[in-house]
């Protein structure tokens, strides 16, 4: 079990992972795709894919809708286990585990993942409890340590003054731009220190979209996140560094303003033109 | 072409409105029927009391001893459903998620199973007890009721596991829960509505059936005091008292019939209740 901060004197606080040394150096790729291949069948969905991605920045997957951005995504925390057709080949590090070919214990690996959906899943329970869930599962059962954190991974997503007098009510009873912030908060508890974000601003409105990304221009600072998005002018406000994706093959990456500004091949000049 | 749509509409319509409306209106019939030919003898003595000498030509008592035994043997049945039923369709659900040859040969091998006549389940029952050299007992109503409706339990509470969305597998999982932690905290939580009602579906059936508690739980004016005595259950009143040629006896029987559709009737309506109680919490 990966160890939990211990609070220090005089407060509640669970503290922040990006004390623990099991961040690794500052330099250094939080996650690296070798040579990944996915196969749905016949189908080539993944194409001897490698790429490294920095850390506390927000590294945005760009691309057309079934360009294999999602699988790339759902093979980071090995969630591919749940599609049965998926054949998955290549390694991908997360900090120095391969997740793919863990010896270790998954559970633990994906932890240090957060992941937002497309659309809000938030777990068929109350507020409060949808927070909480994570942190139990970490082995935590004081409650006012609970109770603590919950409050400040609601406070974290701007949710908390909104909610703070329903924390009992059942989370599906939130709007859905809340929603999506619950599951953003409830995916902070577990104190990972990668987002995973598949087009998490794609069922929202746009003010709840604004919250999402300026949420994430806040977060980058502690976090790294990996954003998924068809949306050009999305990763045009958001992106550190852009992966550009094509019918399962990395066509380009680089920091946004070379991409968008001097795009060297004609699918992404196509793209852009397009997108604009 | 409108006019012709139109009229296309209207015949429809009607015909959904006939299907839906005729069926309310057999179970109208067949309840109203029960009622008014079993009227006659529905007073508390028939729920309150057990069948006194004479009873069965027209002598004194009530089908407390049938009712008490049909709800132990439904309770019983199902208590074994849910323990076994609910681990089985987390299981195909959860775990049998990458062998989907494995997961559909367990689901016609269930259907089957859901779909052998009573009476079989009966005789199977009977032949298991010959060879254990038991008598006809609560015990063996139960067990034999609980293989009855367990394929009704999973299956039906499997059909609702499948439905449930994969982002919220995702979700559970990437939050750090193991297979089983998703199944029992995540996943059945979601499906506890649909749970609920398999459950009741079971019970309902198992109170309803007569076939296989005919040779297995026998039939006695007492009530059971342990699992080795023998167990009256209400359809087997019923069947023994339509029979009868005196008229009492008979309207007995549709007292008795009428006890039964209330109890399913409140079975229903509980399902219901409780479905929707515990489905506020749930995505859809």
């Amino acid at each position: 079990m990966i160890p939990y901060i211990i609070p220090s004197e005089g407060t509640n606080d669970l503290g922040h992972d990006s004390d623990l040394s099991l961040r690794g150096n500052g330099s250094q790729p939080v996650v690296r795709v070798k040579n990944l291949n996915v196969f749905a069948g016949e189908h080539h969905i993944l194409k001897n894919i490698n790429l490294e991605i920095p850390r506390n920045k927000i590294t945005v997957l760009l691309g057309p809708s079934g360009c294999g951005k999602t699988t790339l995504l759902k093979c980071m925390n090995k969630l591919t286990d749940l599609y049965k057709e998926l054949k998955v080949s290549g390694s991908i590090y997360i900090d120095d585990d391969d997740i793919l070919n863990a010896q270790g214990y998954i559970p633990e690996i994906r932890q240090r993942m957060g992941l937002l959906s497309q659309r809000p899943f938030p777990l068929p329970m109350s507020i409060f409890r949808n927070v909480s869930y994570g942190i139990k599962l970490k082995g935590i059962s004081d409650k006012k340590l609970i109770a603590h954190n919950v409050e400040k991974y609601l406070r974290e997503v701007g949710l908390w003054e909104e909610v703070k007098d329903r924390l009992n009510q059942p989370a599906t009873s939130l709007s859905i731009g809340q929603q999506q912030r619950l599951c953003l908060a409830r995916g902070l508890a577990v104190k990972p220190h990668i987002i995973l974000a598949d087009e998490p601003t794609s069922a929202l409105d746009p003010i709840s979209s604004k919250i999402i990304e300026n949420l994430f221009k806040e977060l980058k600072k502690n976090y790294t996140i990996i954003l998924v998005t068809h949306v050009l002018r999305q990763a045009v406000r958001l992106a550190d560094n852009v992966v550009f994706m094509y019918y399962g093959e990395i066509i380009e990456q680089g920091p946004p303003e070379r991409l968008f500004n001097e795009p060297a091949t004609e699918k992404l000049k196509e793209y852009i033109y397009e997108g604009n | 072409m409108r006019k012709r749509k139109q009229i296309e509409e209207a015949i429809f319509m009607f015909l959904l409105r006939v299907s839906t409306y005729s069926l309310i209106a057999i179970l109208a019939f067949i309840i109203v029927i029960i009622f008014v030919k079993g009227f006659g003898a529905l007073n508390p003595d028939m729920v309150l009391k057990t069948p006194k000498g004479g009873f069965y030509y027209g002598g004194e008592g009530g089908v407390l001893n049938a009712i008490v035994g049909s709800l132990y043997i439904a309770v019983g049945a199902s208590v074994i459903a849910i323990v076994l039923g609910a681990p089985a369709a987390l299981y195909i659900n959860v775990h049998l998620v990458r062998h989907k040859r494995t997961r559909n040969v367990i689901r016609y091998l269930l259907d089957a199973l859901w779909g052998i006549p009573s009476i079989v389940y009966g005789a199977f029952g009977f032949t298991l007890m010959l060879f254990l050299g038991m008598n006809a007992s609560l015990i063996a109503g139960i067990v034999v009721v609980a293989l009855l409706i367990t394929p009704i339990v999973v299956r039906t509470f499997d059909e609702v596991l499948s439905t449930i969305p994969i982002g919220l597998h995702e979700a559970s999982l990437a939050l750090g829960s193991t297979n089983t932690e998703m199944a029992f905290k995540v996943l059945f939580k979601q499906g506890l509505p649909g749970f609920i009602t398999a459950v009741l579906l079971g019970f309902g059936r198992g109170i309803g059936d007569a076939a296989s508690v005919l040779f297995t739980a026998g039939y006695t004016d007492l009530i059971p005091t342990a699992l080795d005595e023998p167990a009256a259950t209400l359809p087997l009143a019923i069947f023994f008292q339509l029979g009868s040629p005196i008229p009492e006896v008979r309207e007995r029987a549709f007292a008795a019939a009428a006890i039964l559709t209330i109890i399913i009737l409140i079975i229903s309506l509980s399902a219901r209740i409780l479905s929707k109680r515990y489905s506020r919490s749930n995505i859809r």
